[in-house]
């Protein structure tokens, strides 16, 4: 097995790297440094949200709502301090709401048994209809003079890197620790490998499951704030957006088997790679948004059908209703 | 007094009643109707014109195309699967049908085929894929969505001015869109036909079984040869194609391809589908489920649009009501089985009259002995469970057992012991007929016939279904003993309708009239019901007079008379009650009378507790099955009695250790055979002053032996 899983790495790598050539000698204007950092700072919260997804996933679960974690607590900052809130208390606010969507997912899937691309399909919708009906007065929350200072988190150059690509590196090491060196982590392995085994084992799962989703939409919420202060504002219709699929794509793309208990970040990585280098070659040759989209779900496809025969799904541990 | 009133309100109060319905699948239908007419009453009395004949014909317009997607819906649903490109199918074939209607000017009935076939294609797609490539369900149909949505986005940015420009003028075309007969939209009526057709479909036809055996496990559907791969793509098919008819009726009805038309459409269809009680993960579902979600769902939204809520509102309701349903539906499912079975067991009001005496010194005619102390042992330790015996004219020796085997034991020295037919299910009473065919009650299955050559045949399993029952009875779950008339009649008794045969004792628990007599006859084939509300009728047997049989009732502690020919036919008497046991099986002695074992004697603690019904629901909701007060089955004894009811002989084992469990008792050449059902042997004690040649059936029959 461990063989195969290194040739689907590899495959990923060497298609990106073809494509990557094949943009730089066809593509005008592809290989110039300007364009590289825009990949880069494109595909950062991307990168950053499939490090979220690659959490749950591994975990044999999946979270539809984290484009409402991504949208609705940054965008409650934004407002409150339009409002007239301080930054640190807004902050405080949205983390606390991120914490609290996080502890619903996990409950609803660890404890109330929903499958979880259900229950997550069901709350990102609450969370964005609760923004939408609630928390924002305008579809696009603007940056307000309360937040100045902010923008560096995603704006600006730290030792010559530009700042989200830092972001995404930060949040790659401090996910890579979780997964790798902590008990935690290794309990979402096993929980992702078996079920059943790591709960007989006497692993607490649905413990574990609900801090998987949390920690999830925590990263959510960063990527969000990331991309808040990188556009100074925060467009709170992307939730309607098919940016979840980016990165799906991103998590099966980098080799992450949708069946669980296998992959890690330099999966993410290198996901993250591929689709930005696909996104930017096809913006750069001016394909349409509903083109673009269309060429990536046929991409999402072929990846999802090539997981299937790589990481076939285990008919023992697989459930009945895990669809 | 009180106790007159205890017995007049569990007479006439039907407990049972109510875990019988909660058992029937359709109850879970029942709860989202009961929603439903809530949310409809709520919204009629807060909202003007909610139920004028316009509004309503508007809400049935939209019902019916938005009910064709959720029909769809369910069907993959039920088969396991999960389709979210509904509504991008939708759109697809909604600018299919426009495209081809407006700018290709082609006729109505091809543009209606070509559109259906377009679905149907789509839907193809999400087929094979799932079907055939197993892929999720869930993630393949997120991704054809997206495809299918930028297919539809790129088209419309290059044909739908040509479409918006134009105008068709088609009857045909109108009429599939705004028509309507006597009133009803032809959407809704449209969709009556098909929805009753899915429902015979799913609940009559051969591939509607396929669908549901493959959601209830892939595994076990694809070993017992379904076709599961093809069945689920054929699901998605009719997923597009239904989908595709509601496009059609959209697009007749507005005519438009708007950007967001069918964005969204899949969540209120799933949640319709999921408040409707349609399982997630497949297995169980109905179109009448399908088709109370969707009213639902469609009144809260147009509810909550007519209120003017703000578009957030609309979307968390949706939600929040998909994850309630949801939960609720995972919890149901999980835990329907504890509480019916807490809410099953429904005691009832049964009093009985201090017992005879049996004590020693006592007198009586039950005064305890030690006759069966030193009954020989057949078969010891390799026979289990033996719960009748019975013995042919060449002596030969059978009796049931445990592992669903008929033993035969050989004369003379009954050592050699073997299999003389596999049945399969636990063998209970038995009878030979005239052509020396053994008839034997299987419990579990019903009657069945065994062939002198060995050969098994079943005689009947089912009888005729009885209206005012919920529970169906017309199958027989626990066949008891029979006997033969000289007609060919076969009466057999069921000890009860409610309980499969491992729970006797929790009938028992009840001590409700569950048991019935049935007949069966050998010349036409027809099984009727004789007599209902029996408690636990047992041993039967033919009276000598020929025109009756006599019946134990075990928990009524009493032998009854039944007539089935002659003057008295129909009527039942009592010809012994108050007995100090339980009585089961009856059969005829040389001399006339009969034999009756008594399989346990009554305790006074049960007798009492009989009394209480609420005690007893108590028990049985609040203490584990093994610390129930059961009757006691230990314990009894054989005793003779006359055709007026009178006890002539009781034989006992007060050891209690060779033979204290009996069930059962056979005369044979002036020896009698004891079986029991906890038994592993088989008795077999010498009778004083019985007709040495004296065989059962040989006599019955009128043959020589």
């Amino acid at each position: 097995m461990k063989r195969i899983r290194f040739n689907q790495q590899e495959i990923v790598f060497a298609v990106f790297a073809l494509l990557f050539l094949l943009f730089s000698i066809f593509l005008r204007g592809f290989l110039s440094s300007d364009n590289m950092l825009t990949l880069l700072q494109n595909v950062s919260v991307l990168g950053i949200l499939g490090l979220a997804m690659a959490i749950v996933v591994i975990g044999r679960g999946i979270d539809i709502s984290l484009i409402a974690a991504l949208a609705v607590p940054p965008g409650l900052v934004l407002q409150m301090v339009q409002n007239g809130h301080s930054l640190p208390a807004s902050l405080l606010t949205a983390v606390l709401l991120t914490v609290a969507f996080g502890l619903v997912n996990g409950w609803l899937i660890a404890y109330a048994e929903v499958p979880s691309l259900f229950a997550t399909l069901a709350t990102g919708l609450l969370l964005a209809g609760l923004g939408q009906a609630a928390l924002f007065q305008l579809d696009v929350v603007q940056w307000s003079p309360g937040m100045d200072g902010f923008e560096r988190l995603g704006q600006g150059t730290i030792l010559g890197i530009p700042t989200s690509i830092v972001m995404f590196a930060i949040a790659c090491i401090v996910v890579a620790f979780l997964l790798r060196q902590t008990r935690w982590g290794a309990y979402i392995y096993a929980i992702g490998d078996n079920p059943y085994a790591a709960r007989v084992t006497g692993i607490p799962s649905r413990p574990i499951i609900v801090l998987q989703y949390v920690v999830a939409a925590l990263i959510g919420c960063f990527a969000g704030l990331v991309m808040a202060a990188s556009v100074n504002s925060m467009p709170t219709r992307i939730f309607n957006s098919t940016l979840i699929y980016d990165v799906i794509l991103v998590v099966v793309l980098g080799g992450i088997g949708l069946s669980g208990g296998r992959g890690g970040v330099l999966n993410i990585v290198i996901g993250t790679l591929l689709i930005g280098t696909m996104l930017n070659g096809m913006t750069i040759m001016d394909i349409s948004y509903a083109g673009q989209n269309l060429i990536k779900g046929v991409v999402l496809l072929l990846a999802v059908i090539t997981d299937s025969f790589l990481n076939p799904r285990n008919e023992e541990t697989a459930q009945q209703g895990d669809i | 007094m009180r106790d007159t009133l205890t017995s007049l309100r569990y007479r006439y109060w039907p407990d049972h009643l109510l875990g019988e319905i909660l058992s029937k699948r359709w109850t879970e239908t029942a709860i989202p109707v009961i929603l439903l007419l809530i949310i409809g009453l709520a919204l009629s009395r807060s909202i003007d014109n909610f139920l004028s004949p316009a509004s309503l014909a508007d809400t049935a317009r939209q019902a019916g195309e938005i009910g064709f997607i959720a029909l769809g819906l369910a069907l993959v649903v039920i088969v396991g699967g999960i389709d979210l490109s509904v509504g991008s199918i939708f759109a697809l074939t909604d600018f299919c049908a426009l495209y081809l209607l407006d700018v290709l000017g082609w006729p109505v009935p091809a543009v209606v085929a070509a559109t259906l076939l377009c679905g149907a294609l789509l839907g193809a797609v999400n087929g094979v894929l799932i079907g055939y490539l197993r892929l999720r369900a869930f993630i393949t149909t997120l991704i054809t969505l997206i495809i299918y949505r930028s297919a539809y986005d790129l088209l419309i940015q290059r044909y739908s001015n040509a479409i918006a420009s134009a105008f068709p003028d088609i009857p045909s075309w109108d009429f599939i869109g705004g028509g309507s007969v006597f009133g009803i939209p032809t959407v809704a009526l449209v969709y009556i036909v098909i929805a009753i057709f899915g429902h015979i479909f799913l609940t009559r036809l051969r591939p509607g079984w396929h669908i549901t055996a493959i959601g209830g496990s892939r595994r076990s559907a694809y070993n017992s040869g379904i076709p599961v791969r093809r069945t689920i793509a054929l699901c998605y098919v009719a997923s597009g194609l239904l989908t595709s008819v509601a496009a059609l009726f959209f697009a007749s009805r507005l005519g438009t391809v708007g950007g967001d038309i069918g964005v969204g459409l899949e969540v209120i269809v799933l949640t319709a589908t999921v408040l409707g009680g349609i399982t997630l993960g497949g297995g169980k579902g109905s179109v009448a489920k399908s088709a109370v979600g969707v009213l639902i769902v469609l009144l809260i939204t147009n509810g909550l649009t007519t209120m003017n809520a703000r578009g957030g509102v609309n979307r968390m309701a949706l939600a929040g009501i998909l994850l309630v349903a949801a939960m609720v539906d995972i919890r149901w499912q999980k835990n329907r089985t504890r509480i019916i079975s807490k809410v099953y067991v429904a005691p009832t009001y049964h009093a009985l009259p201090p017992p005879p005496p049996t004590e020693i010194g006592q007198g009586g005619p039950f005064e305890q002995n030690d006759k069966l102390r030193h009954v020989e042992s057949i078969g010891l330790g390799r026979i289990e469970a033996p719960e009748d015996v019975i013995l042919d004219r060449h002596d030969n020796l059978y009796a049931g057992s445990r592992h669903g085997d008929i033993m035969r034991f050989l004369a003379p020295d009954y050592q050699k012991m073997e299999v003389f037919a596999h049945i399969g299910g636990q063998p209970l009473g038995m009878a030979f007929d005239r052509e020396d065919n053994l008839y034997v009650c299987i419990g579990g299955m019903g009657l069945y016939r065994i062939t002198p050559d060995g050969t098994v045949e079943k005689a009947t399993d089912e009888t005729n279904r009885s209206m005012r029952s919920v529970n169906d009875d017309s199958r027989l779950r626990l066949a008891d003993d029979l006997d033969i008339t000289d007609d060919g009649l076969i009466f057999f008794s069921e000890a009860t309708v409610r309980y499969e045969m491992d729970e006797w004792p929790i009938d028992g628990l009840e001590a409700r009239g569950n048991g019935r007599i049935i007949s069966y006859d050998t010349k036409t084939g027809v099984t009727r019901t004789e007599l209902r509300g029996l408690k636990f009728p047992n041993g039967i047997c033919v009276a000598s007079d020929g025109q009756s049989i006599l019946f134990a009732e075990t928990f009524g502690c009493s032998i009854k008379r039944y007539w089935f020919a002659g003057a008295k036919k129909g009527r039942v008497e009592v010809v012994m009650d108050n007995l100090p046991g339980y009585p089961d099986n009856i059969n005829l002695a040389s001399d006339g009378n009969y034999w009756l074992a008594l399989v346990g004697m009554r305790s006074p603690s049960l007798d009492l507790a009989w009394k209480m019904p609420g005690f007893r629901r108590r028990m049985g909701k609040r203490v584990p099955v093994d610390e129930w007060l059961f009757p006691n089955i230990n314990t009894g004894c054989v005793v003779k009695f006359n055709e007026q009811g009178r006890i002539l002989e009781s034989f006992w084992d007060l050891h209690g250790e060779n033979h204290p469990m009996i069930t059962s008792m056979r005369e044979h050449r002036g020896y009698l055979y004891l079986g029991g059902i906890l038994n592993n042997r088989i008795g077999r004690y010498k009778l004083d002053n019985a007709d040495p040649n004296f065989v059962q059936y040989d006599k019955r029959w009128g043959k020589l032996s």
